[in-house]
């Protein structure tokens, strides 16, 4: 089971409300999240999934979030 | 987890403070919880002076502004007009541990049925990072360069336990922040102080453990690790009343 989804979740970063904070990353298990080299308009290097295979979607980013930018949405569920 | 969006008892307002600062954690947590419990019709939240008052914002509540430190006195007026209500007071631990102190304890022993949040992030983050009445020892704070000197300024303020002692039937509760487990615990934490609230049983206050890192002077994720290494040994996490029946 290791490394496999626990659902299958599709996890989605607003570059515009990111801050680029880096608490999403920091907890992240699979080390999945990265930082764009680009700025949002507020002048932050936001997050995204560089890696989106290996997330499991545990959630723990979401959680963390201080700035609600990230979404995750169940895509179907069995 | 179904689902993680943002509340349906927050707006679409972008979170007003810092990267990394705990209020968004916290705020949005509280608004989970007032989602969770299907109160959002009925609660009016209390938005005192500080970083805390940005919070009014980002709800989609009736809030209602204080002066500095008078929240629980506000919320304590609200409650007895308005006994229905579900009221809370969102603050910041300057506002609630230093200039708030006494309408806070006074609130607190008369058993006010309202609950009162208190984000410490043992700093006045609004103003540049002053030293607050949760300050660690040895801390550095704008006004204290050299680090919080026990001999001249004494020591930090426990307000879980303080709250715990003097509030009979209470729910008083320290939580924190600073990973995704003790986000869970927080986010528990909140919820029962508001079923204490809606069950009538007594005053509930819960404090949060929050990083403030352009206080602190660190990265946020420096800061993150500050809290589980110099707070939380400082300020142990757990439940310190639990009223009976909850
Ligand atoms: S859901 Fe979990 S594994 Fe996926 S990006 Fe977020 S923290 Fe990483
Ligand atoms: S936790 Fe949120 S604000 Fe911080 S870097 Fe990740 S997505 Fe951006």
């Amino acid at each position: 089971m290791k490394g496999k989804p626990l659902k299958a979740v599709k996890v989605s970063f607003d570059p515009e409300r990111c801050k680029g904070c880096g608490y999403c990353s920091f907890v992240c298990p699979k080390h999945v999240i990265g930082f764009s080299e680009n700025f949002n308009s507020r002048g932050f290097h936001y997050a995204f999934l560089n890696d989106p295979e290996k997330c499991i979607g545990c959630g723990f980013c979401a959680l963390m979030c201080p700035d609600i930018a990230i979404r995750i949405e169940v895509i179907n569920k069995d | 987890m179904k689902r993680f969006t943002r509340p349906r008892s927050m707006t679409d307002e972008m979170v007003p403070y810092c990267p990394g600062c705990g209020h968004g954690i916290a705020i949005r947590l509280i608004g989970e919880a007032i989602d969770e419990l299907g109160i959002q019709g009925e609660t009016i939240g209390i938005a005192p002076v500080g970083c805390a008052v940005r919070s009014w914002r980002l709800y989609r509540i009736d809030m209602m502004q204080a002066p500095h430190g008078r929240g629980p006195a506000v919320a304590t007026g609200l409650k007895r007009a308005l006994p229905e209500k579900i009221i809370f007071s969102y603050q910041g631990d300057g506002d609630s541990a230093a200039i708030g102190l006494a309408e806070l304890i006074h609130a607190a022993l008369r058993c006010e049925k309202i609950t009162v949040f208190m984000v410490n992030n043992a700093i006045y983050g609004a103003t540049g990072g002053q030293m607050a009445p949760t300050t660690l020892i040895g801390q550095y704070s704008t006004s204290y360069p050299e680090g919080r000197d026990p001999g001249l300024v004494g020591y930090p303020v426990k307000m879980a336990e303080l709250i715990a002692n003097v509030s009979r039937n209470s729910y008083s509760a320290r939580v924190a922040v600073n990973n995704a487990k003790n986000v869970l615990s927080a986010k528990k934490a909140i919820v029962k102080a508001f079923r204490t609230q809606l069950n009538k049983l007594g005053f509930s206050f819960v404090e949060i453990l929050s990083p403030c890192p352009t206080g602190w002077k660190m990265t946020p994720v420096e800061s993150l690790n500050w809290i589980e290494k110099e707070m939380i040994p400082e300020y142990p996490l757990g439940e310190y009343s639990t009223p009976k029946n909850l």
